[in-house]
């Protein structure tokens, strides 16, 4: 019992963080609310879509840059499906990035872009390894007998 | 035809996003208000869901009375058709007009919001979509009587209000080229470039 509720308090722990850190918005906790019996794997399969997603907007996104001529009008398109994407699950640091990128696209700012595919990159590997931790420890919860604390 | 107890039926929910997370998302959502949902992830596939085939020449409209959809909740940004010209479509014809039809956009443009309320939709919902979006759906839904007719149904003949309107000029003699008065508005729209889907062409309107 004592590993459960350590586990339990460490799940707390990481997922405020998470919040106030801002990798997460309230978007999250909706997704969460969605889960039940019938539907249990409902957050772990809405994230691994936004990972696969992610993964080839990001390419797109290298590619796009990297022509000659760059359509900055199919770069703000990807921009745009990433910021979409982001806001659904809640990856709230990738969306703030998505925006900035945007505005850069508008602008035909290939530098402001660049950076933006920097940042964007960085900011989507950071919530994805934090995600990644988070259900880890909610397997080792439920692997140990407990339950998932729900956080409000 | 029988009567169908209402109270057997599951209300019937046609999804259309492009997205698959959003899809995933707006299943989710209707399914926990225990509605049937079907998605799709384009106009043209919604439309021929609703029964309308052939949808380039609007003709031949089949109902499908087993898949009655009694809301349409569909995305604003989507290649190919747009939201908007969904609802443009179902609010053309005759026999699928009576559908309320319910837009999302992850985008706040008020001009875009106002021309979705104008051309028919119910409500406009920003994404991501909540539990308490959908709970709001309840007093849309329509359990109609389709009209189901033995000829072939056009969707309007009338082509001078179609926004891709290759004829351009006065189609039909009333005096002008059919597509509304430029306005601040329809710059607004104009500008709006996260469709990457243009509307109108300014040389349509301006003459």
């Amino acid at each position: 019992m004592a590993a459960v509720s350590q586990l339990q308090r460490q799940f707390i722990e990481y997922t405020t963080s998470l919040y106030n850190e801002g990798y997460l918005d309230d978007q999250f906790t909706q997704l969460q609310k969605l889960q039940d019996e019938s539907n249990p794997e409902f957050v772990v399969e809405v994230v691994s879509l936004f990972f696969e997603d992610s993964e080839k907007l990001l390419n797109n996104l290298a590619t796009a840059l990297q022509q000659k001529i760059v359509d900055y009008k199919q770069v703000d398109s990807h921009v745009h499906q990433f910021k979409g994407s982001s806001s659904s699950i809640g990856a709230q640091r990738v969306t703030n990035v998505c925006v900035h990128f945007r505005n850069y696209c508008e602008e035909k700012n290939l530098d402001g872009c660049l950076r933006c595919l920097q940042q964007v990159k960085h900011e989507y590997i950071l919530v994805r390894n934090k995600l990644e931790a988070l259900f880890r420890l909610e397997q080792q919860i439920l692997q140990a007998g407990g339950s998932i604390p729900m956080m409000e | 035809m029988g009567v169908i107890s209402i109270s057997e039926t599951p209300l019937h929910v046609l999804a259309v996003d492009d997205s698959n997370i959003d899809r995933k998302l707006i299943e989710r959502l209707l399914k926990t208000f225990s509605y049937h949902v079907t998605a799709v992830d384009s106009g043209i596939k919604a439309l021929e869901f609703l029964g309308l085939q052939d949808v380039e020449n609007f003709q031949s409209f089949s109902p499908n009375p087993e898949e009655e959809v009694n809301l349409v909740i569909t995305d604003y940004c989507m290649p190919g058709m747009t939201g908007f010209e969904l609802l443009r479509k179902i609010k053309e014809s005759k026999s699928l007009k009576d559908i309320p039809v319910v837009i999302m956009s992850s985008d706040n443009i008020p001009a875009r919001i106002n021309r979705c309320l104008e051309e028919g939709a119910e409500e406009f919902f920003l994404k991501p979509v909540r539990l308490s979006d959908v709970d709001k759906l309840k007093p849309y839904f329509s359990k109609n009587d389709r009209k189901t007719t033995d000829e072939e149904e056009c969707v309007s003949s009338d082509r001078s209000r179609a926004m891709d309107d290759d004829d351009g000029g006065d189609v039909d003699g009333d005096g002008d080229d059919g597509v509304e008065a430029w306005s601040d508005e329809n710059e607004q729209i104009e500008k709006d470039q996260s469709c990457h889907h243009k509307m109108f062409k300014i040389e349509d309107v301006v003459p």
